[in-house]
C-alpha cells in the first residue's frame, strides 16, 4: 500500500515537471542556445556549460506555475458552439413540457418548473421510483437505473386528481454518467375528445334502446297473453306508436346535430329578418301551445331587424326554446317573447320567458349538455330527446351569438339568445 | 484498510432499507391501479378487465411476503435502532395495509364479473366512481408523502377521510332508494353496496398508512382526532328515515 502511494506521488511529480517545462519551452530553448553560443565564443569548459544548462532547467522547474495574466479577450464574434456558461438548469427551464433529470439511483437532480406544476413538489433527491408508482413507470425507471439503460417511451396515465395522459420519453444522457432524462408530453386533450365521443355514442345508444325495449316488450305481450284482448291491443299499439315517434325524433335530432357539426358555418352573405322568423315560429307552435294550455305572448314587435344568419337554423333555435317553454313552463300558463337590446353592443337579444317551476341553480350550467336532464321522467313525458338545448347552443355559437339562461326556482325561466347585428 | 469493509456494510444496509421503500412504492402503484381498474370494470361491465385484475393480485401478495421476509432478516442481522427501526416496522405495517387494499380491489373486480346490470347504467355507478376517486386521491396523497417525507401534508389527507364517509353515506342512501323502487334492482344494488363499502375501507387503510408514515418520520403518533361522519349505520332503522 505504502509503495503504491509512493509511485503515485512520483508519477504526479513527473507530470507536473513536464507540464512546467512544456509551458516555458520557447524561453528554455532560447536560454540554452544563448549558453551554447557563449560557450563556443569563450571556449569555456564542457562542465561549466552542463552546470549552466542544469541551472536554467532547475529555475524553470522550480519557478511557480503562475503565469502572466492572459491578454484581455478580444471582443470578437462568439465561437460557434460557445454556450456562454449555459447550465443544465437553464436548458431545463427553457423546455415547456415537464422535464426531469434523474441520477443513477433514480433520484431527482433537476426538475423544471413545468414538472413541478404537473406533479407537485419535486425537490432534488426525491426518489422517482417512490413518486411515480404506476407499474409501467416503475418498469421504465428500473430500466433507466439498470447498468444498461436503453431509450424508451411509454404512455403514463395519471387519473387523479384529474385525468392526465402523458407520453413519457426516457433517455440516458452523457457517456456512462448514469443520468437520464424524462420528458413528459401532455396528451390529455386528445384523450378527452376521444372520451367525449365514446360517451356520446354510449348515451345515444342508451336513449335509443329504451323505447326499443318498450316496443319489443309490448310486441311480446300482444303475441302472447293479450292476443285476444282488443282494448289492450289498442292501448299497446298506441304506446308503440308513441315510442317509435320518440325514436324518430331522437334520430332526427341526432342527425341535425351531426349536420351542424359537419357543416362549416356558411353564413357569409345570408341575411334574415328576425321578427319574421319569430312570427313564423309563434304561428307554427300555436296549436301545441293551445294543447298544453299555454298562451304565447309575442312582444317582439314587428320592427324589422336584419341579421346575418341562416333562416332554417334560427327557426330551429326559437322553435326549440318556445317549445321547451310551453312544455316545462305550462303551469305558468303563459310564455312571453320579448326584445332585449344588448348593453352597448351591436347585438339583439330575443328573450323567451316562462312562468313555470323554474330551474335549480345547480342544473343551469349543465342543461345545454347532450342528454342532460333535470328530471328524466318529466322529460320523457314531454317527449324530450335531451338534445334540444344542445342544438340551440350549437346554432347560437355558429352565429357568433350567445345564450343566457336566468332562472330561479318557483319564478320561471328566461332563455335569451343574443345575436350580433350587422 | 480497516475502514473500507465497514463502509461497505453500511452501504448494503442502506440498500436493504432502500429495497423496502421501493418495494412499498411498487406495491402502492399496483394497489392504486387495481382499485382504479376494478371500478372501471364495474362501471363499464368489463368482465375481461375484471378477471385480469383478480389475477394481478398475486403481485401484491408476493411483494408483501418479500417485505416480511426482508424485514425479519434486517432485524435479525442489523438490529436496527431509532429511525431505522421505525422505517422497518413502518414498512411491515404499510405493506399489510396495501395488501388489504389490493384484496378490496380484487373483491370489487369479482363483483364486476358477477353483476349484470340491467339498471340505468349511469346513476348509481357515477356515485361509486366519485367515491373511488376520493379514496384513491387519499391513497395517492399518502403515498406521495411516503416519497417526500413531508408529513405536514398528512393533515389534509385526514380531512379527506370525512369526505369519503359523507360520500359513502350518500351512495348508501341512493342504492337503498333504487332497491325500494324496483325489487329487480336488489341483486345488483347489493353488490354495489358491498363495493362501496370496500372502497370506503380503502380510505380507512390510507389513513392507517398515513399514521404509519407519521410515526416513521417523527417517532410520534398522530393525535387521535377522528370524527366519524359515516351515518349510514343509522339509515333505514325507522320507516321514513331515509
Amino acid at each position: 500500500m505504502a509503495e503504491a502511494r509512493r509511485s503515485v506521488k512520483a508519477r504526479r511529480w513527473a507530470a507536473l515537471a513536464a507540464g512546467r517545462l512544456r509551458r516555458s519551452a520557447a524561453l528554455l530553448a532560447a536560454s540554452i542556445a544563448a549558453l551554447l553560443a557563449l560557450h563556443l565564443a569563450s571556449g569555456g569548459s564542457a562542465r561549466a556549460l552542463a552546470a549552466a544548462v542544469a541551472a536554467v532547467l532547475l529555475v524553470a522547474l522550480v519557478s511557480s506555475g503562475r503565469r502572466a495574466p492572459p491578454p484581455p479577450a478580444e471582443p470578437a464574434q462568439p465561437l460557434r458552439g460557445d454556450t456562454g456558461g449555459l447550465t443544465v438548469e437553464n436548458l431545463a427551464a427553457a423546455v415547456a413540457d415537464p422535464l426531469i433529470l434523474g441520477d443513477a439511483r433514480g433520484a431527482v437532480l433537476i426538475a423544471n418548473r413545468a414538472a413541478v406544476a404537473a406533479f407537485g413538489e419535486m425537490r432534488p433527491g426525491l426518489s422517482l421510483l417512490l413518486k411515480f408508482r404506476a407499474p409501467e413507470m416503475q418498469l421504465l425507471l428500473e430500466t433507466m437505473i439498470s447498468p444498461k439503460p436503453e431509450p424508451a417511451s411509454i404512455d403514463y396515465v395519471d387519473r387523479l386528481p384529474f385525468e392526465r395522459v402523458f407520453r413519457v420519453n426516457a433517455q440516458p444522457v452523457g457517456h456512462a454518467t448514469g443520468m437520464f432524462v424524462l420528458l413528459f408530453k401532455d396528451q390529455s386533450e386528445a384523450r378527452r375528445i376521444e372520451r367525449m365521443r365514446a360517451d356520446f355514442i354510449a348515451n345515444a345508444s342508451h336513449e335509443l334502446r329504451t323505447p326499443l325495449a318498450a316496443i319489443s316488450g309490448f310486441v311480446e305481450t300482444l303475441r302472447g297473453p293479450a292476443r285476444n284482448d282488443a282494448a289492450a291491443r289498442d292501448r299497446f299499439l298506441q304506446i308503440m306508436q308513441d315510442q317509435t315517434a320518440r325514436m324518430a325524433r331522437l334520430i332526427e335530432d341526432l342527425l341535425s346535430l351531426s349536420r351542424l357539426e359537419m357543416k362549416a358555418p356558411a353564413l357569409a352573405g345570408k341575411t334574415v329578418e328576425l321578427s319574421a322568423v319569430v312570427d313564423s315560429v309563434v304561428e307554427t307552435l300555436r296549436t301545441l301551445a293551445l294543447d298544453s294550455g299555454v298562451e304565447i305572448d309575442n312582444l317582439f314587435g314587428a320592427a324589422p331587424i336584419e341579421i346575418a344568419g341562416d333562416r332554417d337554423e334560427l327557426f330551429q333555435i326559437f322553435q326549440n326554446l318556445v317549445e321547451n317553454a310551453c312544455k316545462y313552463g305550462r303551469s305558468g300558463g303563459r310564455v312571453q317573447i320579448s326584445r332585449v337590446i344588448g348593453a352597448g353592443r351591436n347585438e339583439i337579444g330575443v328573450e323567451i320567458r316562462d312562468f313555470g317551476p323554474g330551474i335549480a341553480a345547480e342544473h343551469i350550467p349543465r342543461i345545454t349538455e347532450r342528454f342532460y336532464r333535470i328530471d328524466v321522467e318529466s322529460s320523457r313525458l314531454q317527449k324530450g330527446t335531451g338534445l334540444g338545448l344542445s342544438i340551440v347552443k350549437h346554432i347560437v355559437s355558429r352565429h357568433k351569438g350567445r345564450l343566457a339562461i336566468a332562472s330561479e326556482l318557483g319564478k320561471g325561466a328566461a332563455f335569451t339568445v343574443y345575436l350580433p347585428t350587422s | 484498510m480497516t475502514i473500507m469493509p465497514s463502509h461497505h456494510i453500511v452501504s448494503s444496509y442502506d440498500d436493504e432499507l432502500k429495497y423496502l421503500t421501493r418495494k412499498i412504492a411498487a406495491m402502492g402503484g399496483h394497489a392504486e391501479r387495481m382499485v382504479d381498474q376494478a371500478v372501471t370494470a364495474m362501471v363499464h361491465g368489463d368482465a375481461e378487465l375484471a378477471r385480469q385484475i383478480v389475477s394481478d393480485d398475486l403481485f401484491l401478495d408476493e411483494a408483501q411476503r418479500a417485505i416480511d421476509e426482508r424485514t425479519i432478516s434486517i432485524i435479525a442481522r442489523r438490529q436496527p435502532l431509532a429511525s431505522d427501526l421505525r422505517e422497518v416496522i413502518g414498512a411491515i405495517r404499510i405493506a399489510a395495509d396495501l395488501e388489504r387494499v389490493g384484496d378490496l380491489g380484487k373483491n370489487v373486480a369479482k363483483r364486476a364479473i358477477t353483476i349484470r346490470h340491467g339498471m340505468d347504467p349511469t346513476s348509481p355507478f357515477r356515485g361509486l366512481r366519485a367515491l373511488a376517486d376520493l379514496a384513491l386521491t387519499q391513497l395517492k396523497e399518502v403515498l406521495d408523502v411516503y416519497a417526500s417525507r413531508n408529513v405536514e401534508r398528512l393533515s389534509e389527507t385526514r380531512d379527506r377521510d370525512e369526505q369519503i364517509d359523507a360520500m359513502f353515506t350518500s351512495v348508501f342512501r341512493e342504492l337503498l332508494t333504487y332497491m325500494m323502487e324496483d325489487p329487480r334492482n336488489i341483486a345488483p344494488c347489493t353488490h354495489l353496496l358491498f363495493c362501496a363499502k370496500n372502497i370506503e375501507r380503502i380510505g380507512d387503510h390510507a389513513t392507517n398508512i398515513a399514521e404509519a408514515i407519521f410515526y416513521i418520520v417523527t417517532g410520534e403518533q398522530l393525535p387521535p382526532n377522528r370524527p366519524k361522519v359515516d351515518v349510514s349505520t343509522e339509515i333505514g332503522s325507522a320507516p321514513g328515515n331515509l
